[in-house]
């Protein structure tokens, strides 16, 4: 139907993960708002049971694209594919996680279509028979919402976390639609020689729980204490960009306005002034701990709990009490 | 080779932003503007690829007439060529006008090898504009690169890492190309004080709506599928509890509300 809502599921080579299905919960609001279904679509060297997975975290139908070119992420082969699905089919609504996945395949498949999207969208309601698509910009200092008027289509990039996982229910099945489309191996301009799996595997945008070391922290070592943290807890290590430029901790931890942009469950900021820089990187974690020496840093304004303290006595005494509440 | 970077003006980030609310475009005049922070990336990967492989910089700036700045930044750090590409028809230009807009113009450049871009702007924070010019163009699309491995412009041949999500993928790719550079690449380098004075003399050559031959009902706020509805400053969050008393004390507090969110496991 020409007003669905289509979810694009991401996969890494075939391996899904829960998050993958996580846009399935917002589509099924946004389609009983637009009177319509929610539907995902695919792209891959197999579908069958990444589409059974869809099914029971909501799906009602799955648009598959299958072949031998898409078994691994391609920006090109992906995202003709996913313009060929879009174009035919020209579903109200189209969303995608804002991973670098899926913003390659959301870009490159609206520039196709000749369409403009909204990235990073943190806020989606149906109003007025039309989809209306927040985001944030100049670093969350402001919202800014926009609608979609002119494109068949309304394509969105969506971050991760910004709405809540669909509930799963195994029992639930749906139709499978197969599109014969390929691509010509001759035809695509990139190839992916390896992948380097990253020593400290850090996935700040998916992680519940992340631990930030800022300049209060002092130096490198300073950091182990972070970690010991965050490891305890099973979350990832932040930084602020003072503890970047100051070369303590790679910059794939960075949290913020040049850095990343997060969304846990939990925000632990230790040694953080919070220049507005930072908290646009994460004022939208559901809670916020901050740890500073200053009553005065600004971090304080944006936290749920707040500790006025030297982080190097208060975390060792957080994690003995984890510790000891959480039997490790 | 040819290498052309993309380089915008954007609202210095310590600066006051001030609207146009019913247009929903930013009024630029009167801010402190810089070159985006990522574009800074963009340009020494330019310069370095430069050195490392010799040919010729074409900095592009598309925007209004005061980011000729930009451009002559660009060229006090001695980049080859400089063009603006400006006009009041692509004011609110959405991401999708302005990839339109830049293909149009960096086809005009001609032969252009390789396209090096910054992530994203921390204006507008949409990071999808290298992307679209990519899949516009048709030239291999790579995103959220850490390091340039090799280019072989004889060969047509681009090796690049990407740093996504878990680690880093390495992948070879057909020239030409457009590189959007992770902030990390490189360590940007400032221009001379010669550099500045040269570049301070140089006429900025501009091109127009006109000079592109771009469909004028493809870009502009009025050509734009996006149309901003509303901004707003988000809610402050509410007013937090600042334990006070013991650490002791403290610590056994906030160890049970955080356990209480059933987060961690």
């Amino acid at each position: 139907m020409a007003n669905d809502v289509w979810v694009y599921i991401e996969h890494k080579d075939g391996a899904i993960t829960p998050m993958s299905f996580e846009l399935l919960g917002i589509g099924k609001t946004l389609a009983d708002g637009l009177g319509s279904s929610v539907c995902g679509f695919v792209v891959g060297e197999k579908a069958d049971d990444i589409a059974k997975e869809a099914f029971a975290y909501g799906a009602s139908k799955v648009y598959a694209v299958e072949g031998a070119e898409f078994k691994g992420f391609r920006p090109d082969a992906y995202s003709k594919a996913a313009h060929f699905l879009l174009d035919k089919y020209k579903p109200g609504v189209a969303l995608f996680r804002a991973t670098s996945q899926g913003t390659d395949v959301a870009a490159a498949s609206a520039a196709l279509l000749g369409f403009g999207l909204c990235t990073d969208t943190i806020g989606l309601v149906v109003d007025g028979g039309k989809m209306k698509m927040t985001r944030a910009a100049f670093g969350g200092n402001y919202t800014v919402s926009v609608v979609n008027e002119k494109a068949a289509t309304q394509i969105a990039t969506v971050r991760p976390k910004a709405f809540a996982m669909p509930e799963k229910d195994a029992s639930k099945s749906g139709e499978v639609v197969k599109e014969a489309f390929s691509v010509a191996e001759a035809d695509l301009n990139t190839k992916v020689l390896e992948f380097i799996q990253s020593a400290t595997a850090v996935n700040l945008v998916e992680a519940d729980i992340i631990v930030t070391g800022g300049r209060g922290v002092g130096n490198e070592e300073g950091f182990t204490l972070i970690k010991e943290l965050a490891d305890m807890l099973g979350g990832a290590v932040g930084a602020s960009r003072a503890a970047v430029d100051s070369g303590w901790i790679p910059y794939e931890h960075q949290v913020g306005q040049t850095g990343k942009t997060v969304k846990p469950k939990i925000y632990i900021a230790c040694g953080v002034s919070g220049a507005i820089q930072h908290l646009a990187g994460m004022r939208t974690s559901d809670c916020i701990v901050a740890i500073n020496k200053d009553p005065d840093a600004p971090i304080f304004k944006a936290a749920t709990f707040g500790i006025v303290g030297d982080y190097k006595q208060v975390v060792p005494k957080l994690i003995e009490k984890f510790k000891g509440k959480l039997g490790k | 080779m040819k290498i052309a970077v993309c380089l915008k003006q954007v609202p210095d980030t310590e600066a006051e932003i001030k609207w146009d609310i019913p247009s929903g475009t930013l009024k630029r005049d009167g801010m402190d503007s810089i070159t985006n922070p990522f574009d800074e990336f963009a340009l020494e990967e330019a310069l370095l690829t430069r050195e490392n492989y010799d040919g010729e910089i074409v900095a592009i700036s598309m925007g209004p007439e005061k980011a000729a700045d930009v451009l002559r930044n660009a060229l006090a750090l001695t980049v080859n060529a400089v063009q603006q590409v400006s006009d009041p028809v692509f004011a609110g230009s959405d991401t999708y006008a302005t990839a339109y807009t830049l293909a149009e113009a960096i086809k005009k450049i001609g032969d252009v090898d390789v396209v090096f871009a910054g992530k994203q702007s921390t204006d507008g924070n949409t990071g999808v504009v290298s992307a679209e010019l990519a899949a516009i163009l048709g030239w291999s699309q790579l995103t959220y690169v850490s390091k340039v491995r090799q280019i072989d412009a004889a060969g047509k041949k681009i090796v690049v890492e990407r740093a996504i999500e878990g680690g880093n993928e390495v992948v070879e790719a057909k020239l030409p190309a457009v590189v959007s550079v992770i902030k990390g690449i490189n360590e940007p380098r400032l221009p001379n004080l010669m550099g500045i004075r040269k570049a301070a003399k140089v006429e900025i050559p501009k091109w127009s709506a006109g000079d592109l031959g771009v469909d004028a009902g493809k870009v502009g706020a009025a050509g734009s599928c996006t149309k901003v509805v509303e901004i707003a400053v988000p809610p402050p969050r509410g007013a937090g509890e600042i334990l006070k008393g013991e650490i002791e004390d403290i610590a056994n507090t906030l160890t049970d509300k955080l356990i209480d969110l059933k987060v961690i496991k």
